[in-house]
Order: structure tokens, then C-alpha cells, then sequence
């Protein structure tokens, strides 16, 4: 099972992340980590017409976590913020396409959860200035 | 039996009915017993056995099940008495672990007492179980913290013991062991400044008590803290160790049944200790459960127990650092515990981990609830090897094994 997990696109991605680095004149740039293992993500993402128009990502961390942020840069290309938003565990899993083990779905999910919450915090800061 | 004799560890895992399991097709190799042991027949039949002929609730009812549960729940309690020296049993307050015993003297003992410019030292590689109670002490009194540093081997800088343990330091609360590093502190040199300053002394024993002789009177200490679940008790159970006077100068944490000795309407007196301090039902399975662990243990002798680890934890260490890149934090096994933690180069610890419990063995990664001790060695997390009395160089050689199958995973 475990072993299936770390299937050679995997370990590609992990290797040779998609995306990678930041962006000079991103809307959102933002950052977090899991505080159960320091796995650590940072996202650089900009928006045209309420869509991800482009994005980037840094991190370090485990196979499984850093994969899943490259596979995401490309899944959620062209998405808008409210299909983002929407995305949920099934989701991520259906890309990775692998076994994860019920331990390691916070692995999994931590790009997600990051650009998640990037995005919040744009939203919340739009309102505010309105 | 020959005292001299080496603990049968081959013989010693037939007792422990787990670990005839297998995971994902493979024999169990269980080295994660820094985190918990694994429970013998004789445990699992002691709480068993409990249920099914003593239940009931204890120091309330006259009836031959509440006596009989209460017998046995206070000869638990003479056990784990014994099995660290301690004055007397009256001296052993139940808690569900480590973590519970500390918050109490956290909040029975230092809350009422420290005030602003108190110091309570600790050290750079504490659990977060003996760094968080304090850091609520500190908040709420003014007290601050003083971590004795260590050096880059592991160690603790002694040298810096007399500007850190000082006139204003009331408390010193110190690991007993590592978690994370296995180093065993050298306690004595600790108390003897602690006492030289009119300080109290904590130990915190969670990797301590289940692994080495621990006797309170010869350390002088005024506080031991451990876990009944790494010592092959039950979860939810674990102790309080006080000297009986401060354990009766102490505010009760918790209020409520069996802890008063009488109750109106506008307020309430309290009962000596320990009851003073286990209000409500206690975990009196788990703490039948933790004095069946502790019979255990003595019969196979906590002195060869030691010795068991020692000679694993050489074993293990020399085949670890044979590991080609392998980095392994801590001091040379002489000084320390059945604990290794490490990293591969190429491979994240949650990685190995994930592909090691693949072939069979369980170890742990991650921070080990020390976040500190991991921004002091500049790394988010470690994988961690740890091991008790069932463990055989065979497990050592499994897990060697394993290491290099997870290499090649990464490393085709």
C-alpha cells in the first residue's frame, strides 16, 4: 500500500516540482505550515477575472506533500476562486492517484489547504476595504 | 535465575500477544516505544479479569465488588510505590500520564507559590509536556523560564548550571531521559545545585522509569512525573511521585467526589493526599493494568532491563552510523537511553517512516513533541527508533533493512 504511494510520477514531481518559485506581481502570496510535521508551503498565485491565472509554489517537506502542491500548480490553472475553494480530499486524491494512508491525507491536502487560505485572506481583505 | 543473566528478549515477546502480528505481510517489528510499549498477556488478563469478576467503584460503596476493586486499586498503587522507592504509598498520586502529573504540580504547586522574578529552569531538550505547563506557570505569575543549553553532542553545558540554578530559582523541571536525544541527565550534579539554591527539583521520568532503576530517595528529587503506557501499562495511566509534605501543601487541581472530606452548600474541605487529588472516578482498570506492568518488570528486574537496552541501543547505534549520509543526533550510546533519532539524506522522515512500516517496522517521525529541540538542530522533524525489553538485534537488523529499501526507493 505505502510503497504504491510513492509511485515514480510522484517521486517526479517530488523531484522536479512543477511550477516552482514565486511571482513578482502576485494578488496573493501566502504561507503555512503543518504543525504536526513542519511540512511548509508557500504560494505566490495571480488573478484575472476571478480566476487563477497563474501560480507558484515553494515548500519542504515530504514526497507526498511537496507532489501534491506540484500536481495542484497545474490542476487549478484556469479554475475560479469559487471552484478552489470547492475543492475538497477526494478531489486531491483523484489527482494523485495513489493509496494515501489515512495518516498522510494532511500531507496530501497541505497545497490545497494553503492556496485555500490564501484566498480567504484576499476575500477578507477586499471586504474590508469595501 | 542466575542475577547475572542477560533478559531473554526472543523469550520475553512471547508474552506480548501483538507482537505476533503481522503488517502489510510482514512480522511486526515494534520500535516505537518511546511513544508507548506494547502490553503483555499478564496486563491485558489483569484489566480483563477486572471487568469481568471486580468491577465497581471504589472508597464509596460497602459491598464485596467495591471492596475488592478498591483492594486492589490501592494495591496498585503500593506497587508503583515500591517500584520507585518511594517513602511511602501515599506518596503516588494516579494520573492518566505524564503529561497530567506534571500540570499538577504545574498548577497545585507553582501557580499558588511563584511570583514575579521566580525562576524555573528547564532544559533546551524538554517534551512539550514539561515546557507548556510552565509556560502557563510563567504567564500567570511572572515567573520566567532558564534552559540549561546543550552542546553539540548532546549533552547538557554543566559549565553553565551555576548562573541558570541561582537564588531566584524555585523550581528545576528537567527530562530524566530524552525523548528525542536519549541522553540520560546526570542528576545528581542537577540536585545538588537545586538544594544549594533551595530549589525543588522535577523529573520529568516518561523515558526514564520504564527503562532504568529509578528510586526517588536516592536521588533526593521532590517530584517524578511518568507514564504507565510505556511501561507496559495501559493508556491513561501513569503517576504522580511527591514527598508527602509537599503533596500536602499542595491545592487540590480538580474538584468533586472523593476528594473532600465534607461538603456544604458554601464551600468544602478536602481530604489528604492522594485523594485530595483524584476527584471523580479514577482509572481504576488502568491502574490495576499499570501495578500488573509493574510486577512485571520487577520480575524480569529493572537492572537487567537497563542493561537489555544498553547492549540494543550499542547494537543499534555502531549499525546506524555504518548507514552511508545518515546523520544521528545525540550523544554516543553510553549516555543515553534505548532512543536514536536520525535522518536519511535523500529521504523526509515521514517518507521513511511510511516506507519502513511497509516492510514491517514501526518507528516514529516527526517533531516527537519537541519543537524546540528541533529548531535548535535545525531540522523539521527526525525519524526515530526506540526500544524496551522485547526487542532483539534481529529487530535492529529489520530495521537496517528496511532503512535501505526505502533508500532505493528514492534512490533508484
Amino acid at each position: 500500500m505505502s510503497a504504491e504511494m510513492y509511485k515514480e510520477y510522484i517521486l517526479q514531481h517530488y523531484r522536479r516540482p512543477r511550477n516552482h518559485g514565486t511571482l513578482e506581481d502576485a494578488d496573493i502570496i501566502h504561507e503555512d505550515d503543518n504543525p504536526l510535521c513542519g511540512d511548509r508551503v508557500r504560494v505566490a498565485v495571480k488573478i484575472e477575472d476571478d480566476r487563477i491565472a497563474d501560480i507558484r509554489f515553494q515548500g519542504k517537506g515530504c514526497a507526498i506533500s511537496q507532489a501534491s502542491a506540484s500536481i495542484m500548480t497545474d490542476k487549478v490553472k484556469g479554475k475560479t476562486l469559487d471552484e478552489v475553494k470547492a475543492i475538497d480530499t477526494e478531489e486531491v486524491l483523484g489527482w494523485l492517484r495513489i493509496p494515501v494512508s489515512p495518516m498522510r491525507v494532511k500531507c496530501a491536502m497541505l497545497g490545497v489547504k494553503v492556496l485555500q487560505a490564501g484566498i480567504h485572506q484576499l476575500e477578507r481583505e477586499q471586504a474590508e476595504s469595501n | 535465575m542466575d542475577a547475572q543473566a542477560a533478559l531473554d528478549a526472543r523469550r520475553i515477546k512471547e508474552d506480548f500477544p501483538i507482537l505476533a502480528r503481522h503488517v502489510h505481510g510482514k512480522p511486526l517489528v515494534y520500535l516505537d516505544n518511546a511513544a508507548t510499549s506494547q502490553k503483555p498477556e499478564s496486563v491485558i488478563r489483569a484489566i480483563d479479569n477486572y471487568y469481568r469478576m471486580h468491577n465497581s467503584n471504589v472508597h464509596r460503596s460497602v459491598h464485596l465488588l467495591a471492596e475488592e476493586s478498591s483492594v486492589a486499586y490501592e494495591e496498585a498503587r503500593a506497587k508503583v510505590a515500591r517500584f520507585v522507592n518511594a517513602r511511602r504509598s501515599e506518596e503516588i498520586v494516579f494520573t492518566k500520564g505524564t503529561t497530567e502529573a506534571i500540570n499538577l504540580v504545574a498548577r497545585g504547586w507553582a501557580m499558588p507559590r511563584l511570583q514575579p522574578g521566580d525562576e524555573i529552569v528547564v532544559t533546551e531538550i524538554e517534551h512539550h509536556s514539561n515546557l507548556v505547563p510552565w509556560h502557563m506557570v510563567a504567564k500567570a505569575t511572572g515567573a520566567r523560564l532558564r534552559p540549561i543549553p546543550f552542546d553539540h553532542q548532546g549533552l547538557p553545558q554543566m559549565d553553565k548550571l551555576p548562573e541558570i540554578i541561582n537564588p531566584r530559582t524555585r523550581l528545576v523541571a528537567v527530562t530524566h531521559a530524552s525523548n528525542v536525544l536519549g541522553t540520560v541527565m546526570p542528576v545528581a550534579e542537577i540536585v545538588a545545585a537545586a538544594k544549594a539554591q533551595g530549589a525543588l527539583v522535577l523529573l520529568d521520568g516518561a523515558q526514564s522509569v520504564p527503562h532504568l532503576p529509578v528510586d526517588v530517595q536516592a536521588l533526593d528529587i521532590d517530584f517524578l512525573a511518568f507514564s504507565g503506557h510505556k511501561m507496559l501499562g495501559p493508556t491513561a495511566s501513569g503517576a504522580l511521585w511527591a514527598r508527602y509534605e509537599l503533596l500536602e501543601e499542595m491545592e487540590p487541581v480538580d474538584g468533586g467526589g472523593s476528594m473532600i472530606r465534607r461538603v456544604t452548600l458554601t464551600e468544602s474541605t478536602y481530604m489528604d493526599p492522594p485523594a485530595r487529588f483524584e476527584a471523580g472516578t479514577p482509572p481504576i482498570a488502568q491502574a490495576i493494568g499499570l501495578g500488573a506492568a509493574v510486577d512485571y518488570l520487577t520480575s524480569l528486574g529493572m537492572d537487567k532491563v537497563a542493561r537489555h537496552e544498553q547492549e540494543l541501543t550499542r547494537l543499534a547505534y555502531e549499525r546506524l552510523a555504518a548507514v552511508e549520509g545518515i546523520t544521528l543526533y545525540g550523544p554516543p550510546p553510553e549516555h543515553r537511553v534505548g532512543v536514536i533519532s536520525f535522518n536519511l539524506p535523500e529521504v523526509h522522515p515521514h517518507d521513511l517512516a511510511s516506507l519502513v512500516d511497509q516492510e514491517g517496522v514501526a518507528i516514529r517521525a516527526g517533531h516527537h513533541c519537541c519543537m524546540p529541540l528541533h529548531d535548535k538542530l535545525g531540522v523539521a522533524a527526525t525519524a526515530r527508533a526506540s526500544f524496551y525489553i522485547y526487542n532483539t538485534p534481529e529487530d535492529v537488523d529489520a530495521l537496517i533493512n528496511a532503512l535501505q529499501a526505502a533508500r532505493k526507493v528514492f534512490r533508484p
